[in-house]
């Protein structure tokens, strides 16, 4: 009984510590910004929208962003791109389904004021809120079909693989194949999401994005040791990262492991808006939604945090092994002490 | 010579007896190695902190395999090599990061409890020095770790920790840069406390815990009454197989067998932090590179420096300096500022008693606010508790010598 009570002394005081050194000093040390749920309440509401004029007034995006999932090349690479702007434009492809609605068709007729970024690259361009709303429109449809099209590719990749797992011997049921799919489907379009909405900018070492791309595989030359591809591809990125570094202040920093180095909170409500974690920062509102921010933190817990589903799997069974341990021991102990007292 | 049996097979029991002498060593260290039977869990703290020390031995042995200690490497080698590609690294990474904080906690509640048992006095005192011995260790240890990842935190508590040593107004900047290697922190910084982290530290720390178990054969560990009896006679008693009256046990297995289990009990603790809550153990500010042309908003230690970084901090430089020298040495003073003859749990001393609830009460609010912003009222509140922390230390042998013998 004693032995309880100096515990409960112990833990007591042990629980006061650890409540002082983490919630109570991180409540202290980290203002508290009201997350608002991508809602984005201080723009204007927007009319409804009609895709097939909204196709005509996007004519005139292609002047600078690609549209894949529409077969619209950029008009210029990345590097001519970042020459001339600061930045490399997105692909457009998914802005209908990233942006919300509200934000895009806003940020359309005033990119500046709607991003809150005083030297947004981009100029106003819609005359008027209904001709946003009616390219808005005509987005939300591409991005359906850019969704299908990752789908299918994901898919395509995810089954051959299913497949040669199959052709090497190893057993892989229904639930399992479909589980790879599934997975394989929502890895990509993470990606797709962090590409879209922070890849140009940002690049994330541990999965090997850079603000030009994936890092290409290439191969040394056998003899030297030599790898002009690399090399290339390195100097490309070096000058892209110079002028990026110019047209934001500096160089927006890498996100391979954001998700320990910031709180979820602290990075919802910052994506959300920017200036309220970090005042006169040079990232712009990007106007996520809800979906295209899950989208993107998975993208980022993927790389900044590989090991959950495996430490959530091991933990029974190491935890298991020491309560089976504990009442062992108990035992021992128990008969130990048996007609010491 | 001694006398060695021809015939005896190699490995024998016999053989091994006569070189080694196995049964008086089990004897001595073990079998008949008497403990107080008078005693709680909280005399299991030192079996838990030597396996806590072993799980940081081994899941830094797997951890110094993929380890880069080099400025451009560090932080990849151990974010990324070990946490994505090393097959389970991350799990050797999170022991290892949980239990260098567990193992400060279990420290401390190992000295409070001598502290409150009165385990330091009379003929106990090497026992308590070479455990202070071990806590600067352990402390060296922890700093010299926190180094290693090369993140932000790292960067700039190595730059304030190593400007402590300038003296404040002897402006030793030489010393500084002496123990750097360069002006800043930098490669030779990072080589070189990757070795005190790997090499001479560890080896201090498994010197100094033999030398710690050595201190307590002679003088025996304390009891819950701090009550002094015969050893020699009380075990007689237990040998003759008056259990039952005897006041001590044998180390192995009786005391063993609660150790153990109190150790089970622990480590599904250690565990359940190591899967489910490793996250107040690494600091965030730690995950992003070191960059020496940026400050961090915060720099403030691990939680376990807080109470001494508190006493650092609110004075101005000089005098934060001497009271954080005197907070690092003066708990080495304690058996000798301590002038009372009584051995006995704090509760039956007196006004001790509340000296070391007020001790513990004030370290706990220096803990505090060593994490929390200079700013009122908690750079007040700091303030306050660092004076009151030098007063009761200055105060004990005044307190300590009207108190009454028991």
């Amino acid at each position: 009984m004693k032995d309880l009570k100096i515990l409960g002394i112990v833990v007591a005081f042990a629980l006061i510590l650890y409540y002082g050194v983490e919630p109570f000093a991180h409540s202290q040390m980290h203002k508290h910004v009201e997350f608002k749920g991508f809602k984005y309440k201080d723009l204007k509401d927007i009319p409804k929208g009609d895709p097939k004029k909204g196709e005509t007034l996007a004519a005139s995006c292609a002047g600078c962003h690609s549209i894949k999932a529409a077969g619209m090349k950029a008009p210029m690479d990345a590097m001519a791109s970042s020459a001339a702007y600061g930045v490399n434009p997105p692909d457009l492809s998914l802005a209908g389904k990233m942006l919300d609605e509200k934000f895009f068709a806003n940020f359309l007729v005033n990119p500046a004021k709607v991003t809150k970024s005083k030297h947004f690259a981009m100029p106003p361009s819609a005359g008027s809120l209904q001709d946003a709303a009616d390219i808005v429109a005509y987005f939300k449809e591409v991005a359906k079909k850019a969704e299908e099209t990752t789908e299918t590719e994901a898919k395509k990749i995810a089954n051959e693989k299913v497949e040669k797992l199959k052709k090497s011997g190893i057993k892989v049921s229904d639930s399992q194949s479909k589980e790879i799919v599934s997975k394989t489907v929502k890895n990509a379009k993470n990606k797709e999401a962090f590409v879209f909405a922070c890849g140009r900018c940002h690049a994330n070492r541990y999965g090997k994005w850079t603000q030009l791309g994936d890092v290409p595989k290439t191969k040394p030359d056998i003899n030297t040791g030599v790898d002009l591809a690399k090399i290339d591809f390195q100097k490309n990125l070096g000058a892209y990262q110079i002028k990026l570094a110019k047209y934001m202040g500096k160089l927006p920093p890498d996100l391979s492991i954001i998700v320990r180095a910031r709180s979820e909170d602290y990075l919802k409500t910052f994506v959300e808006d920017p200036q309220t974690q970090l005042p006169g920062t040079a990232m712009p509102r990007v106007g996520l939604t809800n979906e295209g921010y899950e989208e993107v933190l998975g993208y980022l817990e993927s790389t900044g945090d590989p090991s959950k589903e495996k430490r959530e799997s091991t933990a029974p069974w190491v935890i298991g092994f020491f309560v089976i341990f504990t009442l062992l021991a108990y035992g021992w102990y128990k008969s130990q002490w048996k007609g010491l007292h | 010579m001694a006398h060695f049996d021809e015939n005896a097979k190699p490995f024998s029991h016999k053989w091994l007896n006569e070189r080694l002498a196995v049964d008086t060593l089990k004897r001595v260290l073990s079998t008949e190695y008497w403990i107080p039977k008078n005693i709680n869990f909280l005399w299991a703290m030192g079996m838990v902190l030597a396996a806590t020390f072993g799980m940081l031995l081994i899941s830094g042995i797997f951890l110094l395999m993929y380890y880069q200690p080099n400025t451009q490497l560090a932080f990849d080698s151990v974010n990324y090599t070990i946490m994505s590609e090393v097959g389970y690294g991350w799990l050797w990474r999170h022991i290892h990061g949980v239990g260098a904080s567990v193992v400060f906690l279990i420290i401390y509640i190992h000295m409070f409890t001598g502290i409150y048992y009165g385990s330091y006095k009379r003929g106990r005192e090497l026992i308590w020095l070479s455990g202070m011995l071990l806590f600067v260790a352990f402390s060296a240890e922890a700093f010299s770790g926190y180094m290693l990842p090369w993140g932000q935190m790292s960067y700039w508590a190595g730059m304030v920790i190593t400007n402590l040593f300038s003296g404040g107004s002897l402006h030793a900047t030489g010393l500084v840069e002496w123990i750097r290697g360069d002006y800043v922190p930098s490669q030779a910084f990072l080589n070189r406390f990757f070795m005190l982290h790997v090499l001479l530290i560890p080896l201090a720390i498994i010197g100094l815990i033999v030398f710690h178990f050595g201190t307590l054969r002679i003088p025996h560990v304390n009891n819950q009454d701090g009550e002094e009896f015969d050893f020699d006679a009380e075990a007689e008693k237990w040998k003759a197989g008056q259990k039952k009256e005897s006041k001590v046990i044998p180390f192995n297995p009786v005391f063993l067998s609660k150790d153990v289990f109190v150790m089970g009990v622990y480590f599904i603790l250690f565990f359940f932090l190591v899967f489910y809550n490793f996250e107040f153990a690494m600091d965030p500010v730690n995950f992003d590179p070191a960059n020496p042309l940026k400050t961090p908003t915060h720099i403030y230690p691990e939680w376990y420096f807080l109470w001494s970084y508190e006493i650092l901090r609110p004075f101005s430089t000089n005098i934060g300096l001497i009271a954080f020298a005197f907070a690092q040495v003066i708990f080495f003073a304690l058996p000798f500022l301590d002038r009372s003859p009584n051995v006995a749990p704090a509760s039956r001393r007196g006004p001790f008693k509340y000296w070391f609830w007020i001790l513990l009460v004030d370290m706990l609010i220096l803990t505090f606010m060593g994490k929390l912003p200079p700013v009122k009222p908690w750079g007040t509140i700091g303030y306050v508790a660092a004076v009151i922390f030098i007063i009761l230390w200055i105060a004990l042998p005044f307190i300590t010598k009207s108190e009454k013998k028991l």
